[in-house]
């Protein structure tokens, strides 16, 4: 089967406006989490976020931003960083055939800032007042179709939308059209931007959020008693991922391998995850057999973990179902502890961490794990970063589950690096 | 009542604002197409700032007439 490597990364999260900021607050187990302190917070019952470290604005021309749903802001920011780490130039002749060039990039939500704000100029001031952008700003796959525009891709523009297993499923389909020979280069990954009052009350009346408004840093605590569900994050991540012949024939940096990806449905229920960690498990097994690994080369795990009561534990027993006894040897982190749930955003954002993790040979913390769960199946680095082997093979799993009973897990190795 | 200059300036700080496009470049004789690179959503927007800024009322068949700076600012000054 054709390789896939990844040869550009580019990220912009709660933690840092791109990825080196942003894997260096990582390993030092930064808290992006903070109190919404703004107006419209006030009547809504959870008023803490991980909004992004680095305003777009401060990074995207005003003019242009007027056309971009804030998703589509960052996920350019992030593609960008990716596309350049990769080698590649903008608005110029590329070693890569724009026909071979495709984009796989996800939002689980779409321009929600522009559907609603759009709302409020028609009930306030009528119809007139609506912004004839509104429709390329609100579709999902607006950030894709930008990112496109920004690369010069003509292969394809997909926009896969799995809720929050959203941009681990573009990867994942990323890696098809390079084997399946349709592209040589596919341009992937994820966004969010729904930082607003709607989402945050809607949320919160699944109980789905952490209500720890006096204690924002402390809300993300994956696997800890004390926690009370997920904090919404907004960010972007994008990964450059390329045929591993392409990829030596342009003397490109290769910064790892997907070697593989699994996808399941849950078959259950909308929104509560399958008890038992069937699906999830299936996802894992099916990533490690497409992948051509045995459980005990998985030596890291990027989990879901979401930080709510149910979910956590299912993933962990999922986890300890697919991988087995192996399962004592691989280190479990969850970054959404500091990042926040970037939905849409979060399998890509997080895969580059596992990618990271993998390269630097240190898994960074799940914080706020001061009372973790009695007898936890998993090895999970408890608030301070964690080594992992210092010489050999690395693989890892990078999990992401969505509201539909989507469940999709990504193998990353060191290989070819 | 505004003078030509006025309606002038006041338009290409909205064309500014909408488009890009530096203020001086806004002049009467410039297409907004064909000079200033203004696409058809961004005219739609220009379109709807001159209503609120102005106190016109610009039809869509009218729109579809203004294709120069020149025409707009006759447009506001017969209207307003």
């Amino acid at each position: 089967m054709t390789e896939v490597v990844i040869t550009g990364m580019g990220a912009t999260t709660p933690i840092g406006g791109d990825l080196p900021s942003t894997w260096e607050a990582m390993l030092a187990g930064t808290s992006g989490v903070v109190a919404l302190t703004q107006e419209w917070a006030e009547p809504l019952g959870v008023r803490i976020a991980a909004t992004l470290k680095v305003d777009p604005s401060e990074v995207i021309d005003r003019v242009k931003a007027r056309r971009l749903d804030r998703s589509a802001q960052i996920a350019l920011i992030a593609a960008e960083e990716a596309w350049k780490q990769a080698g590649y130039g903008l608005g110029e002749d590329n070693d890569v055939d724009p026909d071979r060039l495709a984009v796989a990039l996800s939002s689980g939500i779409g321009g929600l800032h522009s559907i609603l704000d759009n709302w409020d100029n028609y009930r306030d001031k009528g119809p007139r007042r609506v912004s004839p952008f509104t429709i390329p700003m609100l579709m999902a796959n607006a950030p894709a179709a930008n990112v496109g525009l920004l690369v010069g891709a003509q292969a394809a523009i997909q926009a896969h939308v799995s809720a929050c297993a959203s941009s681990n499923e573009a990867v994942s389909l990323a890696v098809d059209q390079i084997r399946l020979g349709r592209a040589d280069v596919v341009v992937a990954g994820g966004t969010e931007a729904t930082i607003h009052a709607l989402p945050l009350a809607a949320f919160n009346q699944m109980h789905a959020l952490s209500r720890r408004n006096d204690d924002p840093e402390g809300a993300s605590r994956p696997w800890d008693k004390g926690r009370d569900g997920f904090v919404m994050g907004e960010g972007a991540g994008v990964l450059v991922l390329e045929s591993l012949e392409h990829a030596k024939a342009r003397g490109a940096t290769i910064y790892g391998t997907v070697a593989g990806a699994g996808i399941s449905a849950d078959n259950h229920d909308m929104v509560q995850p399958e008890p038992t960690g069937r699906g999830q498990a299936s996802a894992m097994a099916k990533a490690l057999r497409e992948s051509g690994l045995e459980p005990s080369d998985i030596k890291h795990i990027n989990a879901h973990g979401t930080s709510t009561p149910q979910g956590d534990l299912t993933e962990a027993g999922s986890i300890r179902r697919a991988l087995g006894d192996a399962t004592d040897d691989v280190i479990v982190t969850s970054t959404k502890s500091m990042i926040g749930h970037l939905l849409g955003g979060a399998g890509a954002v997080e895969l580059i961490a596992s990618v990271m993790a993998l390269r630097d040979r240190m898994v960074p913390p799940t914080i706020n794990l001061t009372d973790p769960e009695e007898d936890l199946p998993i090895n999970v680095a408890a608030n301070v970063k964690t080594p992992l082997p210092a010489a050999g093979d690395l693989a890892a799993i990078n999990n992401s589950f969505g509201f539909g009973g989507h469940n999709v897990a990504v193998a990353v190795t060191n290989a070819n690096t | 009542m505004a003078t030509t200059e006025e309606i002038r300036a006041q338009l290409a700080e909205l064309v500014n604002d909408v488009a890009g496009v530096p203020v001086e470049d806004v002049q009467l004789d410039k297409s907004f197409v064909d000079d200033l690179d203004v696409d058809s959503l961004a005219m739609v927007e220009i379109i709807v700032g001159c209503e609120e800024k102005f106190g016109v009322t610009i039809p869509d068949e009218e729109s579809k007439n203004l294709k120069t700076v020149g025409d707009a600012v006759a447009y506001i000054e017969q209207h307003s």
